[in-house]
């Protein structure tokens, strides 16, 4: 570590990057376990829906990802706005779907 | 049902989504902190989503236990406890965002250590319920 000097600010953005990518591949770890669980356990029309739905929230999470990256890419040191908050939500509807399709299965 | 959609929590969720709200209130922090505390939520969003993953292993992979609805209850409980780290994660990110701005001290929260004990005491409850039906067998 260096003594005294601040880090190059690339590094900063490049780590938060570098993040949100995790993030991502968590949220698509998360979504494969839940389409498995759609193919395996033999889901009612409710649990499917749930299913499709949780996919669509899992290319959001891709969409902002990707955004939030690039931006931080070209340099932008603004503050990520609105999309922590639309991230959190998204991740809060996986566990609502998540929780339908679990249930609905047993039935 | 009313007071817990009182004004606060209604304007707390505004400012999760609103930029210009968490953007313009004091002066931007050295913009390297912003970035860390970005990093801290997607550390925690992630960590919510590993208790979303693990809900769903242990409904895809646990066998069916002695006692009924005890594989479900786990099931659910850490799905909901996923959700509830990630609505907490951007609570937390919006107000220390603030909080840098304003030059106030960070918010402390008691959530990390109430989560490690939820967390450890379900995991302890598992033992048992896993000791005892093997014993039984």
């Amino acid at each position: 570590m260096s003594t005294g000097h601040p880090p190059p600010p690339g590094l900063s953005a490049e780590r938060t990057r570098l993040s949100w990518r995790r993030t991502t591949l968590a949220a698509t770890a998360v979504a494969l376990l839940a389409v498995s669980a759609a193919i395996v356990d033999r889901p009612t029309p409710l649990g499917l829906a749930a299913a499709a739905l949780l996919a669509w929230a899992w290319l959001a999470i891709l969409v902002i990802a990707h955004r939030r990256i690039g931006a931080l890419g070209r340099g932008v040191t603004a503050t990520a706005g609105r999309w922590p908050a639309v991230l959190a939500f998204l991740v809060t509807a996986y566990a609502v779907l998540a929780t339908i399709l679990i249930m609905t299965a047993d039935a | 049902m009313s007071p817990l959609l009182n004004h606060d929590v209604i304007r707390a969720i505004r400012q999760w989504f609103d930029p210009t709200d968490v953007d313009e209130v004091g002066t931007a922090p050295d913009y390297r902190f912003s970035l860390a505390n970005e990093r801290t939520f997607l550390a925690w969003v992630r960590t919510g989503l590993a208790l979303i993953g693990g809900g769903l292993a242990v409904a895809a992979f646990v066998p069916p236990l002695r006692w009924p609805h005890v594989r479900e209850v786990i099931t659910v409980s850490l799905l909901l406890l996923g959700a509830a780290v990630a609505l907490r994660a951007v609570d937390h990110w919006a107000r220390c965002e603030r909080a840098m701005r304003l030059g106030r001290p960070l918010p402390r929260s008691r959530f990390p250590a109430i989560l490690a004990l939820v967390i450890g005491a379900g995991a302890v409850a598992l033992l048992v319920v896993v000791l005892v039906s093997g014993l039984r067998t």
